[in-house]
């Protein structure tokens, strides 16, 4: 059966910076540490990290392996998550989460630290200066950046079938988590080449299968850095997805990918629905916002982008039946009648999901100001749109203002911004960082170095993402007064 | 999966055509015209809040690239 489907999700922001030194470097550093100086800061600790291996098993030192800056602000908060700098970005990775609606809940946490991080460095910075940021991912000038998830997978699982069954996928669901972009950054077109498109990542992506993020970015990355017992479990990076401002699209996009996941780790895929050119095929899906385009599989079919995911859809409802859907964490039944009800929206009357789709709303507010405006094809004021569309001050979003249907209640927001999830080992991380966070020296996904207050330091490792919970360690971190003594009990 | 997406886009052209009615055609042009106001007050606002200058903010928005 399906292992459960811990997930997560990491989301690089634009910045921008008005009044001040523009280095998007030391802007970011300056962002994340006016948020976390109120804290005690705990320091990542790297030793863990392998960007450069690969899932195929061959060698890194000939790919180009991500920098890891380990003098860049890295910092854990006490919800379990990660902030940090990432190349120029700043960037938050949620802590891991049992489910799809827990991952969304720390996405829209996560918005929120920005939110606040926005606010308090403008008390640090110079009169009138202020750090502008952007949940989106490209600048419109061909340069993009990450919102990439994060999967838990059986070891078992071959990884050239893995590949093979997740692409269609990949490919064809930025018809429902499209962020939508005004114009083309495809090497060699013009932006106006394309008036918009329903992805703002589709033109980047040049390879099916590899390892690299920032050069010949692959459909499928085959970064193999489990964080947690290598044995028995995969992590599957996934770079090829689009930042949403709409949390039900975040739901929808994490929802629908564990659940095929699970359909794969189960031998549950029994169509074909390989494509013939996986890179064309992305960047044909992407500009054509009418959903008409088709691709051609490898058997020689041509399909449209919603035709694959009908049969996803199809596959997935008797997966439900036959295999039931708890490793989705509770999930399942609300992602599957969610996904059937934007597909029939966006094959009937694509409008009807503006309240969901990125792309849909963002696109209907576009093409109602151009007519009010007189405005025809790529205009530099529909683009001036589309970027604003992704600004994270309330009082500038315009995706604050199309109606997006909210799911998230405030107070759980509120609460996910210091408390970590219950049912992960980031319960762990998160209730010690928050208990003593002069005895914590440093922290990563898979450990936590503590300083007991004599040599030498005490690393815990945590391989296993379903252990440490509330229900495991809760009532010991509660009734330990302090790591010592914590330890102790771990011990026994 | 054929059958799948005839069935759903199918029924509703269908039911679209046999239940048409001048009630119906009522219905839609009053939500239409609702969608077209409630348009228009988000077209306000946004030409409230939109970046003064398009131009200047479009090409100032530069970002490395990341991840």
């Amino acid at each position: 059966m399906a292992i459960p489907k811990v997930c997560g999700i990491e989301t690089e922001y634009g910045i921008l910076v008005r009044g001040a030194d523009p280095n998007p470097v030391a802007a970011s550093s300056i962002l994340i540490n006016s948020y976390v100086a109120a804290a005690h800061r705990i320091d990542w600790d790297f030793v863990d990290e392998h960007p450069g291996q690969d899932a195929r098993g061959f060698s890194w030192e000939e790919s180009l392996a991500p920098d890891v800056e380990p003098q860049l602000v890295n910092a854990v908060l006490t919800n379990g998550s990660r902030y940090y700098v990432d190349h120029a970005h700043p960037e938050i990775s949620t802590p891991e989460c049992r489910s799809a609606s827990q991952a969304t809940l720390y996405d829209r946490a996560a918005e929120e630290i920005v939110r606040r991080s926005m606010s308090l460095a403008r008390s640090v910075m110079p009169e009138g200066a202020e750090l502008l940021l952007y949940k989106n991912n490209s600048d419109g000038k061909g340069n993009s950046y990450g919102c990439h998830e994060n999967y838990l997978l059986d070891r078992g699982v071959p990884f050239g079938r893995l590949v093979s069954e997740i692409t269609p996928h990949f490919v064809t669901r930025q018809v429902f988590i499209g962020a939508g972009k005004v114009g083309s950054e495809f090497p060699g077109d013009s932006p106006s080449d394309v008036a918009f498109q329903i992805s703002q990542r589709a033109d980047f992506f040049e390879e099916e299968v590899g390892l690299e993020t920032t050069l010949k970015r692959p459909i499928v990355n085959t970064r193999d850095e489990p964080h947690c017992d290598p044995l028995k479990y995969r992590r599957l990076h996934v770079i090829v997805g689009d930042a949403n401002m709409s949390e039900v699209a975040t739901f929808l996009k994490l929802g629908t990918t564990s659940l095929v996941l699970a359909m794969i780790e189960d031998g549950a895929i029994d169509r074909d629905l390989s494509l013939a050119d996986p890179v064309r095929a992305i960047r044909e899906v992407s500009h054509d916002p009418t959903l008409r385009q088709t691709v051609t599989l490898r058997n020689g079919k041509r399909l449209s982008a919603l035709d694959v995911q009908w049969s996803l859809l199809e596959m997935a409802e008797r997966y439900a039946s036959s295999h039931g859907l708890e490793c989705l964490g509770g999930d399942g039944p609300a992602i599957i009648t969610l996904w059937d009800e934007v597909l029939n929206g966006l094959s009937t009357s694509p409008e009807s999901v503006a309240d969901v789709v990125d792309w849909v709303a963002k696109k209907r507010v576009i093409d109602a100001y151009a007519e009010r405006h007189g405005l025809e094809g790529y205009d530099v004021r529909t683009k001036a749109l589309d970027l604003q569309y992704h600004d994270m001050r309330p009082e500038k979003s315009i995706a604050a203002r199309v109606g997006l249907r909210v799911d998230c209640a405030a107070a759980d927001v509120k609460r996910a911004m210091v408390e970590p999830p219950d049912d992960t080992r980031a319960y762990f991380r998160g209730r010690v960082l928050a208990k003593w966070p002069e005895s914590v020296v440093a922290a990563n996904w898979d450990s936590i170095v503590f300083d007991v207050g004599r040599d030498p330091l005490r690393r815990v490792p945590m391989m296993e993402p379903l252990r440490g919970t509330r229900d495991l360690v809760g009532d010991l971190v509660d009734r330990s007064a302090d790591v010592t003594e914590l330890l102790e009990r771990l011990g026994d | 999966m054929a059958e799948r997406i005839q069935r759903s886009k199918g029924s509703d052209r269908d039911s679209s055509r046999v239940e048409s009615s001048a009630a119906d055609l009522d219905a839609t042009t009053e939500q239409g015209d609702r969608l077209k106001a409630e348009m228009d007050d988000i077209l306000d606002e946004i030409d409230d809040v939109l970046e003064t200058n398009a131009e200047d903010f479009v090409k100032s928005y530069v970002q490395k690239g990341g991840e």
